[in-house]
């Protein structure tokens, strides 16, 4: 990537640093219905990633994960953007159909390694 | 470089080719700029995971499309659904999601798409040859279509992969690029006990070690025999694509793109090279088995489908023998395997043996196809991945052979001797 961020999936968001230890497989990983971490392999499962401006390196696993994604979109659980250090069109999908489908906006944004290393759980960021 | 679409491109986006394909077009472009891909190009075929339902919304999108009057340009091959469409039975959930699963898997046939409702289309007669540009998605179909067809496939989703079907067209990015295909970190095996490499059971294990540490990075296996069966390739891709987010392995001799280590590398020096030892692998292998006790409920195999070679290796294991009362056996295949295990008579073998063959589907979707709640055992470390999460159970994995063992006595029945030092 030549220039940070890349906005996979444009749009504004604001809300609380979410920033997970590890790279999360929305399926088999996240509850849609109560915006849950499933994955019991997981560090952080049992937290919500409701509303969350949700930090992590990449996604993993699922294929399924762009369809977990659009369903916690319309159910109201989903984060209220995703920021990445690698670009993975799995997780950038389930945002592109929510803004064809609900005209809904979740930004999917990739940053450099640096950049991201500087968001802690807690902080308020704003995109 | 900004995108540059073809005429043809321009024409579908612009709603020349009717609503449906408008729709699919937009997003397939949208994928496109969001990867920075300078074009789009063209796929000779399609893998759809879109048809396992997921929720209202999936089905909404499927709806729209078919009410747009959209239909795939390619040939075009099917997922798993929710359901065993050809034993309905075997599906013991709320018979209203059951509904919504059969009208998106009708949908996607709308759609055009052939209902093979496998996960392993690589098991299909009709397969991507080397170099041949696919739209697929499926995490394990992905790795296998790259790593051991030579096919090119980025990791897709849902929703692009049937984008991608009906436009016959996919952002030219990923896996798709020469120089991308190049390994970056380097696990070399020659360490292990010369057993352990001749065994089909290093390969789930060795795979979900390989996907956890590389994460995203396209590794390159070094120091197995070279001309490793296609089902070992799968059950280490497999793996991989769960514990970590591959699209792609190689294995030095045994993968087309891997002919020597220098090649797989492209010339180039690794990032970093990891020796394995048998002691992490043992640490894995722990991971994925949470069980603690030896009692057994269910024991599940075909994650991804089995394949012929698999049954061959199973079906005498089990022939003349007896699954125990309080064990669910369950064998998870593709419809084009199972009419062949009818002709063979094979699936007569199992069956007597007290083993239920499920088509269709895999049983580590829902609690409603899996056998029952109580502690499982499987040979896949994809299914012992995700089953703790998606099923709530206990799991053990364990060798093919262990597990038919298992499921003869009722309870856990494991053989360390593979794993232990010297």
């Amino acid at each position: 990537m030549a220039d940070f961020p890349h906005f996979l999936c444009p749009g504004q968001a604001e809300g609380l640093v979410l920033r997970l230890d590890e790279p999360l497989s929305l399926w088999g990983g996240l509850d849609a219905a109560t915006g849950r971490i499933i994955d019991q392999h997981h560090p952080q499962v049992g937290m919500s990633i409701s509303g969350t401006m949700l930090v992590m390196p990449s996604g993993r696993g699922s294929s399924s994960a762009s369809a977990v994604l659009l369903e916690a979109i319309r159910c109201g659980t989903a984060p209220a953007a995703i920021i990445m250090e690698h670009p993975d069109a799995i997780v950038a999908l389930g945002a592109i159909v929510a803004a064809e489908l609900y005209d809904v906006t979740l930004p999917v944004v990739v940053v450099s390694p640096q950049t991201l290393a500087t968001y802690i759980t807690g902080d308020s960021l704003s995109l | 470089m900004p995108l540059h679409l073809t005429a043809e491109d321009q024409q579908l986006l612009d709603g020349g080719s009717g609503p449906g394909a408008q729709m699919a077009m937009r997003i397939v472009v949208r994928l496109a700029e969001a990867l920075e891909a300078e074009q789009l190009l063209t796929i000779s075929g399609a893998h759809v995971d879109s048809c396992l339902y997921h929720g209202p919304s999936t089905l909404a999108f499927a709806e729209r499309l078919l009410a747009l009057g959209a239909s795939v340009k390619v040939p075009t091959t099917l997922n798993v659904s929710s359901l065993d469409l050809l034993h309905p039975d075997l599906f013991t959930g709320d018979p209203k999601e059951a509904e919504q699963s059969r009208l998106l898997t009708e949908c996607y046939k709308g759609l055009g798409g052939q209902p093979t409702w496998t996960c392993a289309p690589y098991q299909l007669n009709e397969r991507p040859g080397f170099g041949q540009h696919v739209a697929w998605a499926e995490s394990n179909a992905i790795v296998f279509a790259n790593s051991v067809l030579g096919a090119r496939t980025d990791r897709y989703g849902d929703f692009i992969d049937i984008c991608a079907a009906i436009t016959g067209r996919a952002p030219a990015a990923g896996l798709h690029l020469q120089e991308n295909r190049r390994a970056r970190r380097v696990f070399d095996v020659s360490g292990l006990p010369s057993a352990l490499l001749d065994s089909d059971w290093l390969f789930p294990v060795l795979g979900a070690l390989v996907g956890a540490t590389t994460g995203v990075q396209v590794p390159v296996v070094t120091g197995v025999p070279g001309g490793q069966p296609e089902h070992r390739l799968k059950s280490l891709g497999a793996a991989a694509a769960s514990s970590g987010g591959i699209g792609m392995f190689h294995m030095v001799g045994s993968t087309p793109e891997a002919p020597t280590l220098s090649e797989a590398l492209g010339g180039v020096d690794p990032l970093e090279v990891t020796q394995v030892s048998l002691a992490d692998l043992n640490e894995t292998r722990a991971s994925l088995s949470t069980a603690t006790g030896l009692s057994l409920g269910s024991v599940c195999l075909g994650t991804p489908h089995y394949s012929l070679d698999e049954f061959a290796v199973l079906v005498p294991l089990l022939s003349g023998r007896q699954v125990h009362p309080s064990v669910n056996f369950l064998v998870s295949t593709g419809r084009g395997i199972y009419h062949e295990l009818q002709l063979r008579g094979w699936l007569g073998t199992l069956e007597a043996a007290g083993v239920t063959v499920v088509v269709d589907t895999c049983t580590y979707l829902s609690p409603a196809l899996s056998g029952g709640t109580g502690p499982a055992m499987t040979d896949s470390a994809k299914w012992a991945y995700y089953a703790p999460s998606n099923l709530g159970v206990e799991v053990t994995l364990a060798s093919t052979a262990e597990c038919v063992n298992s499921a003869i006595n009722g309870v856990v029945t494991v053989d360390e001797s593979l794993w232990a030092n010297g």
